[in-house]
């Protein structure tokens, strides 16, 4: 895999964990809001060690580099603060990235394909939980029409030729994907955010 | 040896908790002793919750991946704690809804702590180390609470804790050894949450006259936990080059902490619910109640 | 929604303790939080969740007669002892 889709993993789990651990504190139960905040905290550290396969700093491409440059997709950026947003994009995502995954797994660089199968044995408790939230809550209307309206964002986050795959998968037909490439206008708030304390010190200083 | 029974009378009830009894959920209790026990509890979980609110924000904005995970984790554990601790007033007869919904219509409190603005990276070490050190102290000595189920989950929350107050000591560390601006921000966090701080643990009540030690609930005063958090904590301040904003503040010859007097009023108006985020944060808590009750309902349709 | 009971084995060897309890819709709701609560800092090797209805409490014992002789507190050896050894001659001194 290129360096700029391990970039776009690293930065899909970023922001992704960075959405979900807005949940922290204020989800529907106490005991699933521990459990959400278990599955951001993962999301971090598979960020955290995709980037150390990439960097020597992986605090500095975290957080350090432009908006322009970050290559996660438009699915992760989205702000839904909202249950059945939030559990629809998690179960497409994980759908999605177990796809991503797999590949990964026979990845020509061992230290690629020795991760990706590091994460997979982590993400397996996330697919669980997706799924059981998935059975739940199948049948209400509103999170029927969450996951329609992500679905167009779930598609960009594979490369055209891993869609088919999600396509059977998920059970909805194949519309036109919204691409990785461009930004949303959610992600300049959330970047602001994100590096509010880091902007504050000069570059390098120690936190 | 025979079963220990608990006698069914209020005055042989409370010499048997005096004299280190333990109580279990399907005990007898006197009514007295079940409604301190209920208040004192649900306060512990009021103020778990509502703890994790000015932390949150800062998860958000934390400056690297490891702050931003050890934020996340120590926040994680506040719920986790809080569900722990609902669970227990649960089985002592008030459900969890009925605490919620108590505690976001403002009827029920919090500790004082958690109704103050964050303001900076600094105000977030600042809780993290001195903050959960008070908490840490009044945990402590619930250990020995007459109620065992709470005193089981105090093992559980303090064992938790630890890590917390020296991810708070190390923030800290990290800004007094870094650029005069973060060792100001520090100082300025300190300066701002130390009136607080030294409110935290109550005014001093004489024990005898204190419903929760007669009943053993708590066993350890109020101006005890001051002194020693005082003891603890104010020799790390100070050997780090800070100072602490009350200049009668001194350690006296025969070990005792001397200093000025706290603002009571001050305490009694913030948990009475006018703190200055108070209405805010319960407002915030409300309306995510609120918009995914249908969520409980989902899951609750068995 | 139902309670369950959380029982947890800290390190092999061990017995498995009562550990706290979690409110739950369904055994996977109950095993994915009570995962989480008792278990995400590696603190547990094994949980058991049992719900608390199938918990049969047993907490009543008759104790109307004098049992101890089946207990150790029944048994006073002291003053007989002393008197054996001195009998015999084994008594040390004081």
């Amino acid at each position: 895999m290129n360096e700029q889709a391990l970039l776009g993993l690293a930065d899909d789990e970023l922001v992704l964990g960075w959405r979900d651990s807005e949940w922290t504190g204020i989800a529907p139960l106490l005991e699933e809001d521990v459990a959400f905040s278990s599955i951001a905290q993962n999301e971090i550290g598979h960020a955290r060690a995709v980037y150390s396969l990439l960097s020597d700093d992986p605090d500095a491409l975290a957080f350090d580099r432009a908006l322009e440059e970050y290559r996660c997709a438009p699915l992760v950026e989205l702000h839904v603060l909202e249950w059945a947003h939030t559990i629809a994009r998690r179960w497409l995502y994980e759908v999605a990235d177990e796809i991503r995954i797999t590949t990964l797994k026979d990845d020509s660089d061992p230290a690629v394909a020795g991760l990706a199968a590091k994460i997979d044995r982590e993400e397996a408790y996330h697919r669980m939980h997706a799924e059981m939230w998935h059975e739940r809550l199948r049948d209400e209307p509103r999170f029927e029409a969450a996951v329609e309206e992500l679905w167009p964002y779930a598609l960009g986050v594979l490369p055209p030729e891993l869609r088919g795959e999600l396509v059977s998968r998920v059970g909805l037909a194949e519309v036109e994907a919204i691409e990785r490439g461009t930004h949303t206008e959610e992600l300049a708030p959330l970047w602001e955010e994100m590096t509010l304390v880091r902007r504050s010190a000069p570059a390098g200083a120690q936190w | 040896m025979a079963a220990v029974e608990i006698p069914r009378d209020e005055q042989a009830f409370l010499e048997y908790v005096q004299g280190g009894g333990q109580v279990e959920t399907t005990d007898w209790m006197p009514d007295d002793y079940r409604a301190k026990l209920i208040k004192f509890i649900e306060m512990h979980g009021n103020s778990e919750l509502m703890g994790v609110l000015p932390e949150r924000e800062w998860i958000l904005r934390a400056p690297t991946l490891q702050r931003k995970l050890a934020l996340t984790a120590k926040v994680q554990d506040e719920v986790g704690h809080a569900q722990l601790i609902y669970r227990v007033v649960e089985d002592l007869g008030k459900p969890r809804e009925q605490c919620l919904a108590d505690l976001v219509d403002g009827k029920a409190k919090f500790h004082n702590v958690f109704h103050y603005p964050t303001l900076s990276w600094g105000d977030v070490g600042v809780i993290a180390w001195l903050v959960d050190a008070a908490a840490i102290i009044s945990q402590k000595a619930l250990l020995k609470c007459s109620y065992a189920p709470y005193a089981r989950i105090m093992k559980k929350i303090c064992w938790e804790e630890s890590f917390h107050i020296l991810h708070g000591r190390d923030v800290i560390l990290a800004m007094v050894t870094g650029t005069p601006e973060q060792f100001e921000l520090v100082q300025e966090a300190l300066d701002r949450w130390w009136g607080p701080l030294m409110q935290f643990h109550g005014n001093p009540i004489p024990s005898d006259e204190d419903p929760m030690y007669r009943w053993r609930i708590k066993s350890q005063g109020n101006g005890e936990a001051r002194q020693q958090f005082l003891d603890g904590y104010v020799p790390q301040i100070w050997e780090l080059g800070l100072t602490v904003p009350d200049p009668k503040l001194r350690k006296r010859d025969d070990g005792d902490w001397e200093f000025s007097e706290p603002d009571w009023d001050e305490l009694k108006h913030v948990v009475t619910g006018h703190g200055p985020k108070t209405e805010e944060r319960l407002a915030f808590r409300r309306r995510f109640l609120e918009q995914e009750q249908w969520v409980r309902d989902a899951v609750l349709a068995a | 929604m139902s309670v369950w009971e959380v029982f947890r084995r800290e390190r092999k060897g061990q017995p498995l303790e009562h550990a706290g309890s979690v409110e739950a819709p369904d055994a996977n709701f109950a095993e994915a939080w009570a995962r989480e609560q008792y278990g995400r800092r590696g603190e547990s090797v094994a949980l058991w969740l049992v719900p608390r209805d199938a918990i049969r409490d047993v907490e009543d014992w008759a104790d109307e007669f004098d049992l101890k002789y089946r207990r150790v507190d029944g048994y006073s050896i002291k003053a007989r002892l002393k008197e054996a050894r001195e009998r015999a001659g084994t008594a040390g001194p004081g």
